[in-house]
């Protein structure tokens, strides 16, 4: 029995079955309950932790659809249209849904019916069971008109006026009904009867294509899983040839025999059919994982979806030239993108600055570049032939303070400390002058100009050093290392 | 005769023993200054290369260095540059703008950051084994024992099965024994003055310190031409049949007169 605080009295909130048996109901006050069965057990109402145990057993539910919802604080709606041959028809389906709740010790009434308005109504104010055709509507006839769920007002007004079952109801034209009893008594019929299908909202996107496989024996080792997930990946890209598509993002589910479930993503960099590649990408992301796929007991269920997929001409097989490089190098990619993370993995992508620390940005290189940059894509500056390199081939970021002087000031620099290291420079070209660029920056105070050198000291090592702000200003003017020339 | 039988086939043992982790063909890139490619006979297209910074600050010249043999063997064919984070941290990012200053396209590079020498090892393999890259440039942080005869030989197995030439510089560390088909040691070298004694065209001195077909021990001192895309005489005398080596500093002498560089070549040799 639960309790929890209504205005102020405490009520029962829920009780279960022995509770009702005794004639206790929700909504009554604890005095009243206390009154009738002295000897009843009593907690408190945590809407929360229900809310969390529901939210658990809907993740846990994903293994007999992809299309499963919460229905109110109390139940949970399943879409399982084509899946019930997976458990061996839909009375399997049932059993299986109804032995899956008694074995986390939740008490079920399940009902299986064309819509889900109206296997909401016959788990909730009927038998439950399964129903279809004629039983459905015969059943559904023979439900009380509380099962339209309006409001107390309206079910009172259609018992006063003598109409105490839907069949009542069923048999007359739908317009005197909303015009006596209001629009949503109309619309609840109809949807609660079968005559207007609602599809349920399911709590994660529906992925594109999803494969399943219910396994007998529950499975453990690495292998056994990545051999069902190469099972699931080929019957998916076939389903994927078939629609003209190649998956970028592959989400195998692991369902625990204990109710756990665990999903994991793999992405492409470019759409792709091809199962054993996609495969490569599971083992390395499995191998890797920072929180291990722990089987427990065993998996006996498997998922595989594609969650994202792009146009992919279908192609012959077997008539394919060798793969072009491109290709490769996108297999490549992902694979190590799979293992080291997105972040690790990049490209260079110029962008129109001179400012040097903005004018090269790495992205992930699993992105492709096309979808990534922002407009026009900026080409790499084509370097003047008789220069040589201008920019260095490595830079600190952010720039390294270095000691430095110059005979006269504002003239170029003679020498310079840096890393306890005294460079004595020999060749000096400069000053560069970049400007920082005010047009981005209007709150933060702007950095001083830069007047950059390329400097090369008698051990003949190159550097790209630069003055901050001028002489004679204040602050005072400040070295910096900023690069190394190869 | 019968000893004679032996021989020939232990020998021919011997030559399928040698053959595990060196190149599957005959495939060379040269380095486009004649005097160094007639002293070299081409350096290895499938196999693995090893170039050492001689100090911390010559990092990016070996870089440098190992950058222009990437653009030699590669060409168009796409680079995957593998960078362990302490290099990076100790020498500088990688800058992708300083790539196109050297003649190479940073587009066809994917950079992969790593953090143990371990990961970079495998990212290697894995890159190099794939075939879908004309070369592999992997950057090592100091010493390890990661780095073992083993790692490196897997590495250039790896080259050959998918016919791509890797290279290995090394930051920080001293040469040790590898399955390396060569081994350089680079620094930074003055460059020739451009007009108002500007800085000039990438310059370094390169030290070959083994080669596996024989070759001996050399230096040079090596300026990269970027719009040809080739290495050439370089320094302040280049020009000159016989470069002096003027600028370079006490550590470097000609290996001929070396003797203690030339004790550690016949070291490595016998492990390589």
């Amino acid at each position: 029995m639960l309790v929890e605080k209504v205005k102020g009295a405490l009520r029962l909130a829920a009780a279960n079955g022995s509770a009702l048996a005794l004639g206790l109901s929700p909504g009554m006050t604890l005095a009243d309950a206390r009154a009738r069965a002295p000897d009843i057990r009593v907690e408190p109402h945590r809407p929360e932790a229900d809310t969390a145990l529901l939210r658990r057993v809907l993740l846990d539910f994903g293994r007999f659809t992809p299309m499963a919802a919460t229905d109110g604080p109390d139940g949970l709606a399943l879409d399982v249209t084509g899946c019930a041959h997976l458990f061996g028809g839909e009375e399997g389906l049932i059993r299986a849904v109804g032995a899956r709740a008694e074995g986390v010790g939740l008490a079920t009434r399940l009902a299986l019916a064309g819509t889900p308005e109206a296997a909401r109504a016959l788990a909730r104010f009927g038998p439950g069971g399964i129903y279809q055709g004629e039983d459905q509507s015969q059943a559904l006839r023979r439900l009380p008109v509380a099962a339209l769920e309006v409001s107390d007002k309206e079910i009172q007004a259609l018992s006063r006026a003598g109409l105490k079952t839907l069949a009542h109801l069923a048999d007359r034209p739908t317009a005197p009904i909303a015009a006596r009893f209001g629009a949503a008594a109309a619309t609840r019929l109809n949807r609660v009867l079968g005559r207007e299908d609602v599809r349920i909202r399911p709590e994660r996107p529906v992925p594109l294509i999803s494969v399943d496989r219910v396994l007998v024996e529950p499975i453990t080792e690495t292998p056994d899983i990545e051999a069902v997930i190469g099972d699931l990946l080929v019957e998916a890209m076939d389903r994927l040839d078939l629609r003209g598509q190649g998956g970028r993002a592959f989400q195998a589910g692991f369902f625990r025999l204990d109710g756990e479930v665990r999903h994991i993503t793999v992405r492409t960099g470019r759409p792709s059919r091809d199962a054993a590649a996609v495969l490569r990408l599971f083992r390395e992301r499995l191998a890797n994982l920072a929180r291990p796929l722990e089987p427990g007991f065993g998996f006996d269920q498997m998922r595989l979806s594609v969650t994202v997929a792009d146009r992919l001409a279908s192609r012959q097989r077997g008539f394919e030239a060798a793969p072009s490089t491109a290709e490769d190098l996108g297999r490549l990619i992902d694979r190590l993108t799979a293992r080291l993370g997105p972040e690790a993995v990049s490209r260079f992508e110029p962008i129109e600055s001179h400012w040097p620390e903005r004018a090269v940005r790495l992205i992930p290189a699993a992105h492709p570049p096309a979808a990534h940059s922002l407009g026009e894509i900026v080409a790499w500056p084509e370097p003047d032939p008789a220069d040589p390199p201008l920019r260095p081939l490595q830079i600190f970021d952010p720039p390294q303070p270095v000691l430095a002087t110059a005979e006269v000031p504002d003239h170029p620099p003679n020498r310079f400390i840096w890393r306890r290291v005294d460079h004595r420079l020999v060749r000096v070209e400069g000053p560069e002058r970049l400007a920082p660029e005010w047009w981005r920056r209007v709150q933060a105070p702007l950095e001083p100009t830069r007047d950059y050198y390329r400097v090369e000291d008698q051990e003949g090592r190159r550097f790209w050093l630069f003055r901050s702000g001028f002489y004679g200003e204040e602050p005072a003017p400040r070295w910096f290392l900023h690069g190394v020339f190869a | 005769m019968r000893s004679d039988r032996k021989i020939e086939a232990l020998r021919q043992h011997l030559k399928t023993l040698e053959a595990a982790g060196h190149p599957v063909d005959d495939a060379r890139f040269d380095l486009g200054l004649e005097a160094a490619d007639r002293h070299l006979g081409g350096l290895a297209t499938h196999g693995l290369h090893e170039v050492y910074a001689a100090t911390t600050p010559d990092a990016t010249a070996a870089l440098g260095f190992a950058l222009g043999l990437v653009r030699r063997t590669a060409g168009d064919r796409p680079v995957v540059w593998g960078v362990q984070a302490m290099a990076e941290l100790e020498t500088g990012r990688i800058y992708g703008a300083g790539l196109r200053e050297l003649g190479l396209d940073p587009g066809r590079l994917v950079l992969v950051r790593v953090k143990e020498t371990k990961e970079l090892l495998a990212a290697g393999e894995e890159a190099l084994a794939g075939g879908a890259v004309g070369a592999v440039l992997l950057t090592a942080w100091g010493e390890s024992k990661v780095l073992s005869l083993t790692a490196t030989r897997r590495l250039s197995m790896a080259a050959g099965q998918g016919r791509a030439t890797a290279l290995l510089t090394r930051l920080a560390a001293q040469p040790q024994p590898s399955a390396a088909e060569t081994r350089w040691r680079i620094r930074g070298a003055l460059s020739r003055a451009l007009e108002a004694e500007a800085p000039g065209h990438p310059t370094y001195a390169v030290e070959l310190l083994r080669h596996r077909l024989g070759a001996q021990p050399r230096s040079w001192i090596m300026e990269w031409d970027r719009e040809r895309g080739v290495f050439e005489q370089g320094g302040q005398n280049a020009g000159h049949e016989q470069p002096q080596r003027p600028a370079l500093s006490g550590g470097l002498v000609s290996p001929a007169a070396d003797r203690s560089a030339e004790a550690r070549g016949e070291g490595l040799r016998r492990y390589g």
